[in-house]
């Protein structure tokens, strides 16, 4: 086994674990760490596909800025020391199903697809290609998706203050 | 691509964790960890963007920006989705999903 298979599996082992955990932990402030270890190690595998940019952006986006964010919720919003019931059994059990017969489906459809992949030769990436592409107004840039993510920013910070404000 | 890797192994990590984070979604009755599920969900399609990106068309960038959008995408909706529930606190002092039934109007 070479060194890049077992940080493979050890990367992806990290973020199954610990992805279950997070739904069936019953202490809220443990499920969101264990959601910060799933984002960290998803940026791990981001660094194996070498794509610095995007691992980067996933730690201080994600790892950095959502996951604080949704502790100072639970910090503002909940007792640290609360502990969830069980779920009903027919919950569980419909989210089991859900979950196993769609894993299922999706499995077996991943192992049918013959993939194949381009032979042009590949583009090597760094920041100064992303940029480019990113302001391009030509063809293959994405000028347009970066002014509307902007503006939907603005409106999601403005709508965030004006719901979360006390009083009218 | 990477050396020993085929990209079915990505594609099988990214897929258990969407149904785990589905399955998340259906089971539990707190807001923010349904929040929580949502952002595994959304997390495990940015993998897979980028995986398809590094092994099946090398010489583009696609990925990357689609992935860029949705790391958007995800932020935004969690700042609206903690402001949202901040103000449900104010008014009904828990957020568990079964004793928010009505909306303001």
């Amino acid at each position: 086994m070479e060194l890049n298979q077992i940080m493979f599996f050890l990367l992806a082992g990290l973020i199954l674990i610990f992805s279950l955990l997070t739904i069936t932990s019953r202490m809220i402030l443990r499920a969101a760490i264990y959601l910060l270890i799933v984002l960290v190690a998803t940026s791990g595998l981001y660094f194996m596909l070498n794509f610095e940019f995007i691992a980067a952006i996933q730690l201080t986006l994600y790892a950095g800025g959502i996951v604080v964010l949704i502790i100072f919720s639970i910090l503002l919003t909940s007792h640290i020391s609360h502990k969830f019931e069980q779920p009903a059994v027919a919950n569980a059990f419909a989210g089991i199903l859900t979950g196993i017969l769609g894993c299922g489906v999706a499995l077996w459809s991943i192992m049918k697809f013959p993939f194949t992949p381009t032979t042009q030769p590949a583009l090597e990436v760094n920041m100064k290609q992303i940029g480019m592409h990113l302001l391009n107004t030509g063809n293959y840039g994405y000028a347009l998706p970066f002014e509307v993510i902007s503006v939907l920013l603005l409106a999601a910070m403005i709508a965030a203050i004006v719901i979360a404000k006390k009083g009218n | 691509m990477i050396q020993g890797i085929p990209i079915q192994c990505f594609l099988i990590v990214s897929t258990i964790m969407f149904f785990i984070g589905i399955c998340g979604f259906i089971i539990r009755h707190n807001l923010i960890t349904i929040l929580m599920s949502v952002e595994l969900i959304l997390n495990s399609v940015n993998i897979n963007f980028l995986v398809f990106n590094k092994y099946l068309f090398p010489h583009q960038l696609q990925g990357h920006f689609f992935a860029m959008i949705v790391v958007a995408i995800a932020a935004s909706e969690a700042a609206v989705a903690i402001a949202l529930f901040i103000n449900m606190y104010r008014k009904f002092n828990n957020i568990e999903v079964e004793n928010i039934n009505e909306m303001k109007y």
